[in-house]
């Protein structure tokens, strides 16, 4: 057995795993409070690259950069958790809002729409094409050549040792928050049951609001650290980034925030081994074999417990 | 024998002697009709002359209408616009089938229509050297896709709605991936060959014409009128179907799966049925596509189409046939006349000003927000004349009289590009600002932004019509669904809980 391309794959999956995690937290947090499928996530986690990228180019550019690399990566990602959080917000308080008692086909079409539309617009505002973080030639690679090697002459780079240990570190925080905050109570008492909830006495609005902003606010976090490692950022990004992020939710069990992370981990080790032991063409076909299998074997999910339909 | 008593008559039925109420027809549906909100004066009296009419006559006036349109003209990009539309309204029929009747989102559609497009190429073209006979080529496209609908909804057809949409979402990006790279399938690594299935990124290309038994078409017209049969054809089907068990059948699973399941209905089965139907049915126009075009990329059938497919159904209103067309019509056309700048400025400040002399009241407020806003330009025009002359450098985008009408008053600045970007931007904020004021401030927050609505279209969005386009279709979805869910033909439905 080969070890170096099975530790290299798995280095790349946890990595990988750690973004679709963030992403599909956002999801798992959206659909539990509102039932609601939120095809625009995906494109928060583009608009919270494309804010990282921004800021590279207005501090110069990533050869040239003119303030520290340590300073620098924090405004990132405040401003992609910043700029995410409040298009979430956006999107909820102008499209969702209306049809919250809608029948339910009508704000997953809405939905589409969002996408589309933040798609299609950050291609006429941003260009079509490819761009990229450039980060290999920041301080001559030290998020690269920085880092340890495995025993078996595997490297792990800073770069993804940030994101993992970065993702882990938000991930502990919206635990803390959820489990033990008024918001996060709140937020736990609307997914549970959102009409008794506003008869206790919270303020539902609040707590959707608060619950897209931290969501998108997660995904704008997941776009800088996925392109810290893998570079390449363009307009359409975000459609199979959220439809594998979504995947990852439902394998973890939908609603379910500890299985989103299961599941983000899951989907990513899945891709990375495809990409590296069969071809990266058939990567999307084993994630749809795998929700598929799912679906059918267990459709509440890994962590998720069955739900029990009432009338 | 009967000891004097009298048996009390049981007192009539309260439907008995009514011939327009039926047995079980309750109350609550009984008066329905009369619950329905309709317009007063002369239009109302035409909308009640509109609604006795029986719905065939109006597809028959539709057939009749659209079989002249090539008598009229000749114009061969007419006919194609025409051809492209009936394509759309069979993809819609299709669509309306498992969205409008049975409720479920199916995200996947247009690979059904991919698919049948990728089967008749197969079989009928030099890229296997087969050229099968149309007649027989078609149907096995048909029942193909039909089975693949089948089989994709198999496994989800336990889960909620939601479930369906991201499996059919996923099956559909799988099929464009599948297709684009299918110029090397090897059997999973076994053995070094490999088979060139679907021309991968160069597609197949000489696909035969369709063959109706001898008689070649060959031409925009033939396939127009090829196109104008299947769908009429295909529109008699779905509407017998609509009208049968089946299609009530359906519309209960939209409405309440639950209550329809209690109510001894299939759900499972007519899920199933609903998805091999509409599956078919896209197979269906994917065959007419690949005959016109002659070739078929992957490209061709992927989310874009998607989008525009929805955004024509719910637009004419999903569930309705009569919307199917219109919604075809009215999308197509209009994308259509996006392309020429000239046709597309039309169209659009038609749109504007129609909207504001239809929302704006008093009257007195629509004179002073357009009056306002055209000042506003002549007022900023002027300020540029004299300190900013680089605002007023660039090049106008559109001619005519009204191309340059409006360069009077709209500003061109001598980059547009990164301005219009800016403004772009800066437009989106304000129309959903806008969406938080009460009139009065309401009007006077419109006037500036009217005038930036015009700046970006100018500058921006009419010199990249294939963007704006799609970003359109997106903002046609939103608000639809916001402010008319049930689209132009649709009716309203009670939500009753």
């Amino acid at each position: 057995m080969n070890w170096n391309l099975f530790l290299t794959e798995l280095v790349v999956g946890i990595t990988q795993g750690s973004v679709y995690a963030l992403i599909a937290l956002g999801y798992s947090m959206v659909y539990g409070i509102l039932k609601l499928l939120n095809f625009a996530h995906g494109d928060v986690y583009m608009v919270g690259a494309f804010i990282g990228f921004g800021l590279i180019t207005v501090f110069g550019g990533a050869t040239a950069l003119s303030i520290n690399i340590a300073v620098l990566l924090v405004l990132m990602f405040a401003a992609a958790m910043l700029g995410g959080g409040v298009l979430g917000v956006m999107i909820e308080r102008f499209a969702y809002r209306r049809l919250r008692n809608a029948p339910r086909i009508a704000p997953l079409i809405t939905a589409l729409g969002v996408a589309f539309f933040l798609e299609n617009s950050a291609q006429l505002v941003l260009g079509a094409q490819f761009q990229s973080y450039n980060t290999y030639a920041w301080n001559n690679g030290s998020l690269w050549s920085n880092g340890f090697t495995l025993p078996s002459g595997v490297h792990v780079a800073l770069a993804q040792i940030i994101v993992v240990v970065g993702a882990l570190l938000l991930v502990v925080l919206l635990s803390f928050f959820v489990r033990s905050t008024q918001t996060g109570k709140a937020m736990r008492a609307t997914s549970f049951d959102r009409e008794a909830a506003s008869m206790m006495g919270i303020d539902v609005d609040r707590v959707i609001v608060v619950t897209f902003f931290i969501g998108s606010a997660l995904a704008g976090a997941a776009g800088v650290f996925n392109c810290l490692v893998y570079q390449q950022l363009w307009p359409y990004m975000g459609f199979q980034a959220g439809l594998f992020a979504f995947t990852a939710a439902v394998v973890g069990g939908i609603g379910n925030l500890p299985g989103a992370v299961l599941g983000g981990l899951v989907i990513g080790l899945a891709s990375s081994f495809a990409t590296g032991y069969v071809s990266s063409t058939f990567q999307q076909a084993i994630v749809f074999a795998i929700l598929i299998v799912v679906m059918l074997v267990r459709p509440s999910g890994l962590l998720g417990r069955a739900a029990v339909q009432k009338v | 024998m009967d000891g004097g008593q009298e048996i009390p008559k049981i007192p009539a039925r309260p439907d008995e002697g009514e011939p327009g109420i039926r047995v079980g027809v309750d109350d609550w549906v009984a008066t329905h009709e009369q619950r329905r909100e309709r317009l007063s004066g002369p239009l109302g009296r035409l909308q009640r002359e509109i609604e006795r009419t029986p719905r065939p006559a109006f597809y028959v006036a539709f057939g009749v209408a659209a079989a002249l349109i090539p008598a009229l003209t000749s114009n061969g990009y007419v006919i194609r616009v025409g051809f492209d539309t009936l394509l759309y309204m069979l993809l819609c029929l299709g669509l309306n089938v498992v969205v409008g009747y049975a409720g479920l989102l199916d995200l996947g559609y247009i690979a059904f229509f991919g698919f049948g497009a990728y089967l008749y190429a197969m079989l009928a073209s030099p890229h296997f050297g087969l050229h099968w006979d149309t007649l027989f080529v078609v149907p096995i496209a048909v029942v193909a896709t039909g089975l693949l609908g089948l089989l994709v909804a198999l496994p989800s057809r336990r889960l909620v709605g939601d479930y369906l949409a991201i499996v059919t979402l996923f099956f559909g990006q799988l099929f464009y991936t599948v297709f684009q790279n299918g110029s090397r399938i090897s059997l999973l690594g076994i053995g070094h060959h490999s088979w060139d299935v679907t021309g991968g990124p160069n597609g197949i290309v000489d696909i035969d014409n369709w063959d109706l038994a001898g008689l070649k078409i060959g031409s925009v017209q033939g396939y127009y009128y090829v196109a104008l049969v299947v769908f009429l054809l295909s529109l008699t089907a779905v509407f017998l179907i609509d009208t049968s068990r089946t299609g009530r059948a359906w519309k209960s699973l939209r409405e309440d799966p639950l209550a329809a399941e209690l109510m001894g209905i299939p759900v499972n089965r007519l899920k199933l049925v609903a998805f091999a139907i509409s599956a078919a049915i896209g197979g269906l126009a994917g065959t007419l596509f690949a005959g016109l075009n002659t070739a078929v990329f992957a490209a061709d059938f992927y989310t874009p189409t998607l989008i525009i497919v929805y955004a024509m159904l719910i637009l004419g209103g999903a569930g309705s046939l009569g919307g199917v067309i219109i919604g075809a019509i009215v999308v197509n056309v209009s994308l259509e006349a996006l392309r020429t700048p000239g046709h597309a400025t039309w169209i659009f400040y038609t749109l504007i000003v129609a909207s504001i002399v239809a929302k704006v009241r008093p009257w007195r407020w629509v004179v002073i927000v357009l009056g306002g806003t055209i000042g506003l330009g002549y007022v900023l025009i002027a300020i540029a004349n004299q300190w900013f002359p680089r605002w007023t450098e660039g090049e106008p985008t559109i001619g005519g009289w009204l191309g340059e009408w409006l360069n009077q008053w709209v500003l061109h600045p001598s980059n547009p590009q990164m301005i219009g970007n800016v403004a772009f931007v800066i437009l989106v904020f304000a129309v959903l600002g806008l969406m938080l004021l009460k009139p009065i401030l309401l009007w006077i927050a419109m006037i500036p932004t009217l005038y930036l609505t015009a700046f970006v279209w100018q500058n921006r969005l009419v010199v990249e019509p294939s963007i704006t386009r799609l970003i359109l279709v997106g903002v046609i979805l939103i608000v639809l669904m916001n402010v008319r869910p049930q689209g132009l033909l649709g009716a309203a439905r009670v939500e009753i809980v």
